[in-house]
């Protein structure tokens, strides 16, 4: 399947496996609906892209990000359907992708079950709720946590067709893009989103997305006024 | 990758070798009391290694036959089981308890009569609910391990504080919070107190379907239960009483601590497994297992409590 992906992907860009592309996740996956990845390439500059994807998933590509101002770093939880490769590919200025990642051991189905909030049947209840919070930290980046309520329904469950966040973008006060990027329904249920972007106690943030029915989600808050988060994250 | 011929013939030889049949469980009964033997389970994940194993069995000997608590993950263990203990006290088993509903407790009840085999309502209908999906998990996991393992459900319903067998009492306790219903078991005749999952020892807890603050409430009362040793459900037995439940009351009390101030920091679920965890808990085998498979399971609820809303009305 990686040959498959990287046709597609990368096309003619030159490709090559680099362990600066730090992706991380835990040694085990309890919930195969909701498994957390961290893609951390901040060692490496320059970075204008980062793909997270998962070779075996009927959905392989679950965020592709444009760090436009911000952090070469995203973090989420994702679907796995099957033990798959799960890995991170950032681009560089140039074309050039660096990629790593590693193997996952899962329980299949996890893009085949059902989201929980539709066998609860509350999932419009919540449509368009929004979590966050910003934190800042040192060199003038903050560090923001966005969790949506949203389905994310992959169209593989009977009867329910597609129905997912498409597109998410960071903006700051003065309405430039700190960051931006396509989501597919690979991501879990609930997207919770994890960026570092540009920013300092007392600003401004805007976040607007919008889903595959057109729906528009809006949020607004400020990084927080307090000293950089310890411990250098 | 790139599939060489090589790897090609590598990976068909791997699919035509005859499959392996898994080894048989090892039972070593240690006597603790009188009357009374521990089987313990190994202190790790559930595995193909250890057969799944890893849950601590009991055995009671009464003038009215033998009772087992708990009877592990799969039909083979709990034949193997019943021997053991047949032949230990030289009377067959009468009564089966099976703590609560995780299958490394009580998926080898299939091996019994389910007349004898006894646990709380609302474990019953966990099992209904959920007991077919901790089957699958389990052969997933251990394949040969579990063949000829199906679903059963216990025949008996426990709504009573004691049961005699033949003169030897024995006290249940109907509590909650690693599960929605956890028994335990006080035997009155050597003051030793079977915990089930409620009680951890040296081995961290697992939360998948723990209420903390119920759990709390039922460690209490464990603690305040006059009572000799105690059982863990995992891990080593504990014959002073105190420091199996006093450690996991430690373990939950950090553990929800620590997660809730990472939210709070702003970690994501990846970074706050990756937590430090305290020097006291260096003797707790699968700590960085537990932890994070508890940020799984607590996380999104501790992120919906503690993050604000941020999203403007239409």
């Amino acid at each position: 399947m990686w040959q498959v992906h990287a046709r597609t992907l990368f096309g003619d860009d030159p490709v090559r496996f680099d362990p600066r592309v730090k992706v991380d996740f835990p040694m085990i996956a309890e919930n195969q609906r909701s498994f957390p990845v961290a893609i951390d390439a901040r060692a490496i500059p320059g970075v204008t892209r980062i793909m997270l994807l998962a070779d075996l998933n009927p959905i392989p590509i679950a965020i592709d990000y444009r760090p436009t101002h911000a952090a070469a770093y995203v973090a989420t939880r994702i679907k796995l359907d099957q033990r798959t490769p799960v890995r991170g590919a950032v681009q560089l200025a140039n074309g050039a992708w660096l990629v790593s990642g590693g193997w996952v051991d899962a329980a299949g189905g996890g893009c085949s079950a059902p989201p929980v909030s539709r066998v609860k049947g509350d999932w419009a209840d919540h449509l368009g709720e929004i979590r966050g919070e910003a934190w800042p930290m040192a060199d003038g980046v903050s560090r923001l946590r966005l969790n949506f309520r949203h389905p994310m329904d992959t169209g593989f469950v009977d009867n329910i067709a597609t129905y997912h966040l498409e597109a998410l973008a960071v903006k700051d006060a003065g309405g430039r893009t700190l960051g931006e990027m396509g989501i597919w329904a690979a991501v879990a249920e609930d997207p919770a989103i994890t960026l570092m972007v540009d920013g300092k106690p007392g600003d401004a943030l805007t976040i607007a997305a919008r889903d595959t029915n057109g729906r528009d989600y809006k949020a607004a808050l400020s990084v927080a006024r307090q000293s950089p988060m310890p411990g250098g994250r | 990758m790139i599939l060489s011929r090589r790897t090609l013939i590598g990976g068909m030889a791997t699919l035509i070798a005859a499959p392996v049949r898994a080894a048989d469980y090892a039972i070593t009964p240690q006597a603790i009391g009188d009357g009374l033997w521990l089987v313990r389970g190994a202190d790790e994940p559930i595995e193909a290694g250890n057969g799944g194993a890893i849950a601590n069995i009991a055995i009671i000997a009464t003038p009215a036959g033998t009772v087992l608590w708990d009877c592990g993950p799969s039909v083979r263990y709990a034949r193997a089981l019943r021997q053991q203990a047949e032949q230990l006290t030289g009377k067959p088993v009468v009564r089966v308890y099976v703590s609560h509903l995780h299958p490394d407790h009580g998926m080898g009840l299939a091996a019994f009569d389910p007349a004898i085999v006894a646990a709380l309502p609302g474990t019953i209908e966990a099992l209904r609910a959920e007991g077919q999906g901790y089957a699958d998990g389990m052969y997933r996991l251990l394949g040969d391990w579990m063949r000829g393992t199906d679903l059963m459900l216990p025949g008996r319903s426990i709504s009573q504080a004691e049961e005699d067998f033949g003169g030897r009492r024995l006290t249940l306790l109907a509590l909650s919070g690693h599960s929605s219903a956890d028994l335990a078991l006080l035997d009155p005749q050597t003051g030793l107190l079977l915990g089930g999952d409620l009680v951890f020892h040296d081995r961290a807890p697992s939360t998948p379907t723990a209420d903390l603050a119920q759990w709390r409430a039922s460690l209490d009362r464990l603690k305040a239960l006059p009572h000799k040793g105690v059982v863990p459900g995992h891990g080593p037995f504990d014959p002073g009483g105190t420091a199996a439940i006093a450690q996991t009351r430690d373990w939950i009390d950090w553990l929800e601590a620590t997660l809730t101030q990472a939210v709070r920091d702003g970690l994501d679920m990846v970074e706050a497994g990756e937590v430090a965890i305290p020097d006291r808990f260096a003797t707790m085998a699968a700590a960085r297992y537990e932890v994070q498979r508890s940020v799984s399971h607590l996380y999104p609820a501790l992120e919906a409590a503690l993050l604000p809303r941020v999203d403007i009305p239409d």
